[in-house]
């Protein structure tokens, strides 16, 4: 797998601390759903620095979207989201994973858990799902529960209201760090509770795909299996906080 | 800081001709069989150690140095790819 030089053709503010990034990857062979690419930096005395970032676009997309989150102290997300700009060449590789992967083919209900950043992949399948055709749709219903400190950090908000409103996608939002009434959301951690209301009956075999920070992704994965999911269909990536 | 084997795909794909986060592996300890995605992943600085998630056991051991990759697969039974 080789590195090849992506053009950065647009760059959007996505969230209070993260950008979209659009490239142009010269001979990009396609992706799946939930795939990431490994993005490098290289200064000019030789030091490298390499990050993973999930590709938010779905497959049918033939430029690759990456959201970034900007992490104050990292080393690749600040040159990422401040330094890059619009004509930019960028280094990046992939697209890499065969485990964390959706294609609407599969057929039966999604849920989709997300933690912060961990949104990324999981709109990829959104979109992914979004662009079948109306059967293929039908025959896999797709409920997303997503988790996020404040309001200012949810991705895509407008972009999921609308697949709420116009592709049958059921979603639900939980502010971990805001307080407030429950009638259009949550403010508390994912808990049992919230996987029942939000998720699918086991007796449903749906597929669940976790994504977030280790302890949310790992503490919803129990929580699903202990409500009697196929620990089999439950799959998760975990995310680091490496900047 | 612990991630899993997603994060430890790339090099993987350094190792091996295809994907093999989906690829079934066998824990040499407890037998445990699990997709390589989903096995614990320590490290990602010198290179990548996988451990298992039933018996935390090391699995496959990856050290990169500039000129070679070390890889200890010890730990692990099997690995079953399908091609």
């Amino acid at each position: 797998m080789k590195w090849t030089v992506a053009s950065v053709v647009e760059v959007r503010d996505e969230a209070l601390h993260a950008k979209t990034l659009v490239l142009d990857v010269p001979d990009w062979p396609g992706h799946r759903a939930g795939q990431h690419v490994d993005v490098r930096l290289v200064a000019e005395d030789g030091y490298q620095a390499q990050r993973s970032y999930s590709i938010a676009s779905p497959p049918e997309s033939r430029q690759l979207e990456l959201t970034v989150e900007r992490i104050d102290d990292g080393e690749v997300s600040p040159y990422l989201c401040d330094v890059l700009h619009v004509g930019d060449g960028l280094e990046v590789r992939g697209p890499i994973g065969g485990y964390f992967v959706w294609d609407v083919r599969d057929a039966g209900p999604v849920l989709l858990v997300a933690g912060g950043s961990g949104i990324v992949p999981l709109m990829a399948m959104m979109r992914h799902r979004a662009r079948a055709d109306a059967n293929l749709r039908a025959l896999s219903e797709m409920s997303l529960l997503y988790s996020t400190r404040t309001l200012g950090d949810l991705f895509y908000l407008q972009e999921i209201e609308r697949l709420v409103e116009e592709q049958n996608v059921r979603a639900a939002f939980t502010l971990t760090r805001e307080k407030g009434d429950d009638r259009r959301g949550y403010h508390r951690r994912i808990d049992k509770a919230m996987l029942t209301d939000v998720g699918w009956p086991p007796s449903h075999m749906p597929r669940s795909y976790v994504c977030g920070p280790t302890p949310l992704v790992e503490s919803v994965a129990r929580t699903l299996v202990e409500l009697g999911h196929d620990p089999s269909r439950v799959l998760t990536e975990r995310f680091g906080p490496t900047g | 800081m612990r991630l899993d084997g997603n994060a430890a795909a790339g090099q993987l794909r350094e190792l091996f001709a295809m994907d093999v986060t989906a690829a079934m592996a066998t824990c040499g300890a407890c037998g445990t069989r699990r997709p390589v995605g989903s096995l614990l992943e320590y490290g990602q600085a010198m290179g990548v150690i996988l451990c298992c998630p039933a018996c935390a056991a090391v699995m496959l051991r990856i050290v990169r140095t500039p000129a070679s990759m070390h890889v200890d697969g010890s730990g692990m039974a099997m690995l079953v790819i399908q091609v």
